[in-house]
């Protein structure tokens, strides 16, 4: 993940990618004697493949448009170049293809599906690898190629539906997951599509911005999820939960912070950079309104789906199975002491990036936007000209905090409406919603399709084809292969045994005989040896009169 | 400073200090021997009582010169009107030179009484020799250098025959001083023509007056080769180096270290004085002569080398392959090819003495200990010789980590930074030359079963000047930073 960041070219970020994607791999399928892990790790194997095969193809594609893969390099060959604003050239598909790796890497829409199966691996590792760090690589490279982005406007346009899309359909999956980690692996694809989004309308260091609050409260959250399956002995489902506000008392609270982040209630983390997301959507000349409301629906369900998962969790009535509920305990210090240091960083982390609204605070509180400043001058000055362009006043802006604080407040009240004071709702509304829940809860079929379509349609269906195709044409060839080889190692033997051993042979022999003739010519006659000095000095003028 | 008088400054005393030392002491041994020390068998006893002291001070003076050199920030001191300059060039070679006589006395008193011959005389020779090549580092005018090449020259006429009883000592001592008479002459001759084309003998304004003339002028080139035929007979290039591998046999084997070494490195420090000072400005007539020499002075030192069986005779041809390369380093001429060559000397002293002194050890009563069987089995004989000549062996043919590799990537790196890359390949493939009459003694020593069974017996000194010669050969080779800081200092002139 170091050399990831520390990279300043695309090869070198290449290996790092590669790198922390492997150990990824390996991490999900930790326990691998459970077939689910093993399964699950070859999944996001083999999906984060068809990104980084993106990722290859963009970055040799840009070597050719550019001749670099250095990013200062890459950026100085393209600060002359004009937008691609129509014609869909070179540059728009090196950045789709390099997009199409950070789909795979920051789990978009379509290749999101690994991410929430590779909650199979331990909890500490789907914390810091599936929330905060791995899955953030793709936000990164996207940010950091700004220069190539911001020349292809319909590029932009396609991370930022993409975006959208993610974000709003990985929310409406996790409204109705059961398993606790699942619904967190859901939220964590849609904060990506925020991020992502925030790509897309230009506002680079609004989704840096978003990754870094994400990462303080969502690791919050998958630790705390931790516990309380530790708490639990090992369940999973939120169903066989409730009520355990009071017997994990610290885990509560930490995750209670963490939960009221993301959903961007004002005053922590979550709230400064969702909103940022959410204006900048609005404002940018990149973003639109359609997108603000998708952001916005979004971040209502976020709200709701996190709400759902307090309320199942801590509050209610319990419905642990009584062998367990002897054995709830808080977790040890060395669990909850991590706990409590991410949810003073999700307090906290957001006051580095104060809306330019808040004029009460002094410039100071706007630091991230400043540090991250010279990666992405160059959008700056693009994205600030149009928003001033298209200046929107003080007033929308307050309206449109306003607003999605509202939505953010009213997807919690519904949630606690639903499950905890009247439990009984959700259960009529699935029964009468039947097909749109199973739809929901089946993650809108999106992995039996893709089973369908390439797992056994193209795998199962190509497979007979490969079959015959195997048995004849490679078959043969590795027969004809092994037989060549022989035949050239049978060559190779007498070459050896003949003309290299020879040649050394040779060459010693050579050596041998020639140091004779020196030998002979020192004959040990003193006479014989001025008359070599004499020879010698005939030899300089020789030399002299040749050389003139 | 205060004059003394107005022939003999009280600065040109100070420059002659170390000189003066030498001679004193090496006269006082060669009068004063017999009477303090009149026990032949207690001659060892001359070593603390003369050499080492004699040493130490010129030492001392030698380092008064440094400290004053570094204290004043000047490049150098000059006397006698021009004709001695103490530079950072001088200075290195002189601790160069005063290594090497120190270990070579160190060694050398168990080696004399087994061959009969412990006289106090040996150890005057040497330091005499040695004041010789202060003169030879340290000169810059023709009558100087001249006097001091003859004074060291001398000296190792005299400790080339040292084995008065032995008939190849004699023979070598004769035809070394009968060709060396003979090259001299050539010198003298280059020298007169040098002076008589500019009215001087001083180097700087010999240099200034031929830079004024074109370097393929005929007298410039008729002083430049006789020159030129001197130097490179003492530095035993080919085709003046027929009488190296005979002196290098016949001559004590203590003596030959020292030949080796220390007068190989004087002369180059002639060599250099004048190549680099009054002939500079001919460099394009000379530097494709000395080319072709260097090229043959490699090839027959390596070819001839392979087919020998005495072991002082392989170390002989060795050497003047080795001479080759530091020719190479005087051909680039760029200051890394300097410092190449200045590290190479340094780095010479140390690995050739090494391997000098194992032979050295190898001479026993009844055993001359010079032929290549006599290295058999040595690791099992005593496995502390035999991995201690690997090193110096290894440096020799300039594998890394050793000291022997950083002479020769200097002198390599400097060809191709000024595009003789031709000569750097020719010298490659020499070095792979090499290694294979190097690992012929590795061979000996590691895969023959021993002939003799008994481990050698060494005397003291030449135990610790062998792990000091080691160990600074690899030293060099592992941490060669100090060691380049010091070549680099031959620079400044």
């Amino acid at each position: 993940m170091l050399m990831l960041v520390l990279a300043n070219n695309y090869a070198l970020l290449f290996v790092g990618w590669e790198g922390v994607g492997l150990c990824s791999y390996l991490l999900i399928g930790f326990y691998f004697h459970k077939k689910s892990a093993g399964d699950a790790g070859k999944k996001a194997f083999i999906v984060n493949r068809v990104g980084d095969a993106g990722f290859i193809l963009g970055m040799l594609l840009l070597f050719a448009a550019t001749g670099s893969v250095k990013f200062t390099e890459v950026k100085e060959a393209l600060s002359g170049v004009p937008a691609e604003s129509i014609e869909f050239g070179m540059l728009s598909a090196a950045a789709l293809l390099l997009f199409v790796g950070a789909t795979g890497k920051s789990a978009q829409f379509p290749l999101y599906t690994w991410l929430p199966d590779a909650m199979e691996g331990p909890t500490p590792v789907s914390a810091l690898i599936h929330a905060a760090t791995m899955v953030t690589a793709g936000v990164y490279m996207v940010a950091r190629s700004n220069a190539l982005f911001q020349l292809t406007p319909m590029t932009s346009n396609i991370v930022a539906l993409i975006g959208a899309f993610t974000a709003i359909l990985a929310a409406s999956i996790g409204l109705v997951q059961n398993d606790i980690k699942r619904v967190l692996a859901y939220s964590t694809v849609s904060q990506l599509g925020y991020m992502v989004l925030a790509l897309g309308v230009g506002a680079y260091w609004v989704a840096v911005f978003h990754l870094f609050t994400h990462a303080f409260f969502k690791a919050l959250l998958f630790l705390g999820s931790g516990s309380v399956i530790h708490a639990l002995s090992g369940e999973q489902d939120m169903r066989n939960m409730g009520g355990l506000k009071d017997k994990i008392p610290v885990t509560h609270w930490t995750m209670f912070i963490g939960s009221v982040a993301i959903a961007g209630i004002p005053g922590l983390a979550g709230f400064f950079s969702k909103d940022e997301i959410l204006w900048q959507t609005f404002s940018s000349p990149l973003g639109s309104k359609a997108l603000y409301v998708v952001g916005l629906a979004t971040a209502g369900m976020t709200a709701f789906y996190m709400w759902r998962l307090m309320f199942l969790t801590f509050y209610g009535k319990s419905r642990v199975t009584p062998e367990v509920e002897a054995k709830i305990h808080e977790s040890p210090a060395v669990m909850t002491v991590p706990l409590m240091v991410l949810a003073a960083g999700s307090v906290l982390a957001g006051w580095v990036g104060v809306p330019k609204l808040w004029s009460a605070f002094p410039e100071s509180f706007r630091l991230f936007e400043h540090w991250l400043a010279p990666v992405f001058e160059s959008t700056h000055a693009v994205v600030e000209e149009a928003g001033h362009a298209a200046h929107h006043d003080a007033g929308t802006e307050w309206m449109l905090m306003a607003l999605s604080v509202a939505i953010a407040v009213i997807g919690i009240l519904i949630a606690r409406h639903f499950y905890g004071t009247n439990p009984a709702i959700p259960d009529r509304i699935e029964a009468s919603l039947k097909p749109l829940h199973t739809t929901l809860y089946n993650k809108w079929y999106v992995d039996e399709i893709y089973d369908f379509l390439f797992v056994n349609g193209l795998c199962k269906g190509g497979g007979n084809v490969m079959k015959d195709f195997d048995s004849n044409v490679v078959d043969g060839g590795v027969n004809g292969a092994g037989w060549l080889t022989r035949f050239s190692s049978t060559i190779s033997i007498w070459w050896d045994t003949w003309i290299i051993d020879g040649a050394v042979r040779l060459s010693s022999f050579l050596v041998k005989i020639a140091s004779y003739p020196v030998r002979i010519l020192q004959t040990g006659q003193v006479q014989a040896y001025a008359l070599f000095v004499l020879a010698g000095v005939v030899l300089f003028f020789g030399y002299y009169i040749a050389g003139r | 400073m205060n004059p003394i008088s107005q022939y003999y400054t009280a600065t040109d005393h100070f420059v002659l200090v170390p000189a003066i030392m030498l001679a004193l002491f090496g006269c006082a041994i060669l009068l004063l021997d017999t009477w303090i020390i009149p026990n032949p068998s207690q001659r060892k006893w001359l070593l603390p009582v003369f050499v080492l002291p004699g040493l130490g001070l010129t030492g001392f003076a030698l380092w008064r010169q440094q400290a004053f050199l570094a204290a004043s920030g000047s490049a150098e001191i000059t006397a006698f009107q021009g004709a001695l300059t103490v530079d950072g060039f001088s200075l290195f070679f002189n601790w160069v030179f005063l290594i090497a006589s120190l270990i070579v006395a160190l060694v050398s008193y168990k080696y004399l009484e087994i061959e009969g011959e412990h006289h106090g005389e040996y150890y005057g020779l040497i330091l005499l020799a040695q004041s010789g090549m202060f003169f030879l580092a340290t000169g810059t005018d023709l009558v100087t250098l001249f006097i001091g090449l003859e004074l060291m020259a001398l000296c190792f006429y005299i400790l080339v025959g040292f084995l008065r009883t032995d008939k190849r000592s004699n023979e070598a001592a004769m035809k070394y001083l009968i060709l060396g008479a003979f090259s001299s002459g050539f010198l003298a001759y280059g020298f007169s023509l040098l002076y008589g084309m500019t009215g001087s003998t001083k180097l700087r304004d010999i240099a200034s007056t031929l830079a004024m003339r074109d370097a393929w002028d005929p007298m410039v080139f008729l002083a430049m080769a006789t020159t030129a035929v001197g130097l490179l007979f003492k530095i035993s290039a080919v085709p003046f180096h027929m009488w190296a591998p005979d002196a290098y046999e016949g001559a004590p084997t203590t003596v030959t270290a020292y030949l080796s070494v220390a007068s190989k490195a004087a002369s180059f420090a002639f060599l250099l004085r004048i190549f680099m000072g009054p002939l500079a400005a001919s460099r394009a007539s000379w530097e494709p002569l000395l080319s072709i020499v260097a090229i043959l002075t490699m090839t027959v030192g390596n070819l001839a080398a392979i087919s020998q069986n005495n072991v002082k005779r392989l170390l002989a041809y060795s050497s003047i392959s080795h001479a080759g390369y530091m020719l190479l380093g005087l051909i680039a001429g760029n200051p890394t090819g300097i410092k190449g060559v200045s590290v190479y000397v340094l780095v010479y002293v140390f690995m050739n003495l090494g391997a000098f002194l194992v032979v050295v050890a190898l001479r026993r009563k009844d055993l001359l200990g010079e032929d290549v069987e006599d290295l058999a089995g040595l690791i099992h004989r005593s496995p502390g010789y035999a991995i201690l000549m690997l090193v110096f062996l290894l440096s020799l043919a300039g594998i890394p980590p050793t000291a022997g590799f950083l002479g020769k990537y200097y002198i390599f790196l400097s060809l191709v930074e000024t595009g003789h890359y031709l000569l750097a390949v020719v010298g490659t493939l020499y070095v792979a030359v090499a290694v294979y009459y190097y690992f012929r003694l590795v061979r000996s020593m590691f895969q023959t079963d021993a002939s003799v069974t008994e481990p050698l017996a060494t005397s003291l000194g030449l135990r610790v000047s062998l792990a000091a010669s080691a160990a600074l050969t690899l030293a060099i080779g592992i941490y060669p930073e100090p060691f380049l800081r010091l070549a680099q200092s031959s620079l400044t002139r």
